[in-house]
């Protein structure tokens, strides 16, 4: 269910909540501007997993692979070649994307948990390579102070950076979906025999689904050596892609802009409850559960829901 | 490479495929009937190793300690998994797996946090027992801990005793037929909400045993969990969703070719078990063994 968000009256609020966003670094300090833009790039994450799974029903569990892949692989061009960082930002979500070719040409014969699973395990053992694999990816130390071009070198620039592209990105999976692929991926969400039924390709559409996913993940990535200029190996750990489906879930994984409001929700919690405790995962455990038990379509599903009614409720009356 | 220092390595991973032929039937008995994927079976492992630390510890930590911390342990996480189990799981029977799947994460969230609580971050060593001091020497005079000869006995002594619970008893048959249908074994008049509260308790009580016994062997650590739930769901899918024998199997391949991959390979030998599920799932994608699903 992709609904008008970017269309009629909701057109004012998408301009003001830009321009918010525009200003904002130029007035709070430091440390939140660093948060925002983990919150977008997490949330640029979390559309890109809720992209296979939300809509096209595939169990995308181990996204976080993608993310990572396309950070070490930036980092990794930046650190031991003499190309152009710009290159690099490029090079990191293609080879994210190629791997999400490959990881999903072995998934995609499954279905629902199988894929999951598969996926998990392949994607443990990419992890596996990048933790032990010392003299190309650092094992367990990661890569730290990668330069990135001077000009989004400060602070403000890296946020800039995050903000444009988390913006193109979703501007454009938004246009996927609302595509006439994206039409035939939510239908094979809603009914895979049918589809096939009346002569769509279900794996080549899925697996497309895959490709675009990894993309837009390695996408994060390079975001995430932009802000933070590291990369190590919890990038790609299963308990990551854990907490970015959790995010896809809290906004509502059935609504286009459901994860990244989940990101923002997670980010902002978690770095509140830190100041505080270091019990995060439990914080973040009883959140989640709560959402799963009460809320089972996330904060945006819900509202939906809220709205159906009433629409309908008001039809009734009349 | 010669042929005694594989034979150990060998016994190394029994030793090692008896822990996750325990944890990951366990598993598999919660994804056969209840269909609940369970990621939180991982921290009632951990939980199983803490509790067995702090009960051998309770008893003086000699041989007293370590066989009531053997009989403790599961206990206590027998009885966590019931509490939550009753409270919170039985009412999402219905839900999607995926929902089932992170649900359990947050468990495990919450369940890793609590063992930061209670236990701390440090490491915890459970002592040996003085029976199972010592070696014993191998084909070839390599010397074997006795310790890792008792866990080959409880294999399968515990895999006899899971196929006796299965084939031999009601609950047992009566927990197959509520796999395939819940309904109907309802509507014969079984309460099958507490069928499923039991089988769910054994299969957490196995998770349990199986971290007291995995205790004297390794340091008892936060994070124990997050490893050894990857493994356990891979061995299941592996050896096909449910099935016990199938988690036999796969806790067999998943252990050699973890220790005898170090061999061949000793900077990427934690790759080959990953190695092996994908190679097995792309010649049979549901699992080497019949799937109950």
């Amino acid at each position: 269910m992709v609904t008008g968000f970017f269309s009629g009256k909701g057109k004012i609020w998408w301009i003001v909540a830009l321009v918010v966003l525009c200003i904002v670094p130029l007035v709070l300090p430091r440390f939140y501007v660093y948060m925002l833009s983990i919150i977008l790039l997490f949330g640029l994450l979390a559309t890109s997993n809720d992209f296979p799974l939300g809509f096209g029903g595939l169990y995308q569990l181990h996204h976080a692979v993608f993310y990572g892949v396309g950070a070490y692989a930036t980092a990794i061009v930046i650190t031991k070649s003499g190309l152009s960082p710009w290159l690099a930002f490029l090079i990191g979500p293609i080879i994210s994307a190629v791997l999400g070719l490959i990881m999903g040409l072995i998934c995609v014969r499954l279905s629902k948990l199988y894929f999951g699973m598969l996926q998990i395990s392949l994607g443990s053992l990419v992890w596996a390579v990048v933790f032990r694999w010392y003299s190309f990816t650092g094992g367990d130390d990661g890569i730290h102070g990668i330069t990135v071009p001077d000009i989004i070198s400060s602070y403000q620039g890296a946020y800039y950076f995050t903000l444009i592209i988390t913006g193109l990105s979703l501007f454009i999976m938004y246009r996927i979906l609302k595509s006439p692929y994206g039409s035939v991926l939510q239908g094979i969400r809603d009914n895979p025999v049918r589809s096939a039924m009346i002569g769509v390709n279900v794996k080549k559409h899925q697996l497309l689904a895959l490709i675009i996913a990894g993309f837009f993940a390695g996408l994060a990535g390079v975001l995430f050596v932009v802000v933070d200029n590291t990369v190590f190996p919890d990038m790609l750990f299963w308990t990551l892609s854990m907490e970015t489906t959790i995010m896809c879930l809290l906004g509502g994984w059935l609504t286009f802009l459901g994860p990244m409001l989940g990101a923002a929700v997670i980010i902002l919690v978690r770095t509140f409850v830190s100041t505080y405790t270091v019990y995060w995962g439990l914080a973040l455990g009883i959140i989640a559960g709560l959402v799963i038990f009460f809320m089972p379509n996330g904060v945006l599903g819900w509202f939906q829901d809220v709205f159906k009614r009433k629409a309908n409720l008001a039809e009734v009356k009349e | 490479m010669d042929v005694t220092g594989i034979l150990n390595q060998a016994f190394v991973g029994l030793s090692r495929t008896v822990i996750l032929f325990i944890v990951s039937s366990g598993l598999s008995l919660i994804l056969g009937v209840l269909r609940i994927p369970n990621i939180a079976h991982g921290s009632l492992y951990m939980i199983g190793a803490f509790m067995a630390f702090t009960i051998s510890r309770l008893f003086g930590g000699g041989e007293m300690g370590f066989w009531m911390a053997l009989i403790g342990a599961p206990l206590v996480v027998a009885l966590i998994s019931l509490f939550a189990e009753r409270s919170v799981f039985q009412h999402l029977y219905e839900r999607e797996h995926l929902m089932l799947l992170l649900l359990t994460f947050a468990f495990s969230l919450i369940f890793g946090d609590l063992v930061k609580i209670i236990w701390g971050g440090d490491y915890k060593s459970v002592p040996v027992p003085q029976v199972f001091q010592g070696f014993v020497p191998l084909i070839g005079g390599l010397p074997f801990p006795t310790y890792n000869v008792f866990l080959l006995v409880c294999g399968p002594v515990i895999a006899i005793l899971l196929w006796l619970l299965v084939n031999k008893t009601k609950i047992g048959k009566i927990s197959q037929a509520a796999a395939v249908d819940r309904e109907m074994v309802g509507a014969v008049g079984i309460n099958v909400s507490w069928v499923f509260a039991i089988v769910f308790v054994i299969g957490c009580l196995l998770a349990g045993l199986g971290g007291a016994l995995v205790a004297p062997t390794v340091s008892v650590t936060l994070g124990m969990d997050h490893t050894l739930i990857m493994e356990a769901f891979l061995i299941v899918i592996m050896g096909g969703l449910g099935n016990i024998w199938g988690a036999l199997l796969g806790a067999l391949i998943f252990g050699l070719t973890q220790s005898l991959g170090i061999l061949v390979w000793p900077q990427f030998g934690i790759i080959f078990p990953y190695a092996a599920v994908i190679i097995v799932l792309l010649f049979r994608p549901a699992g080497l063994l019949k799937a109950t699903w």
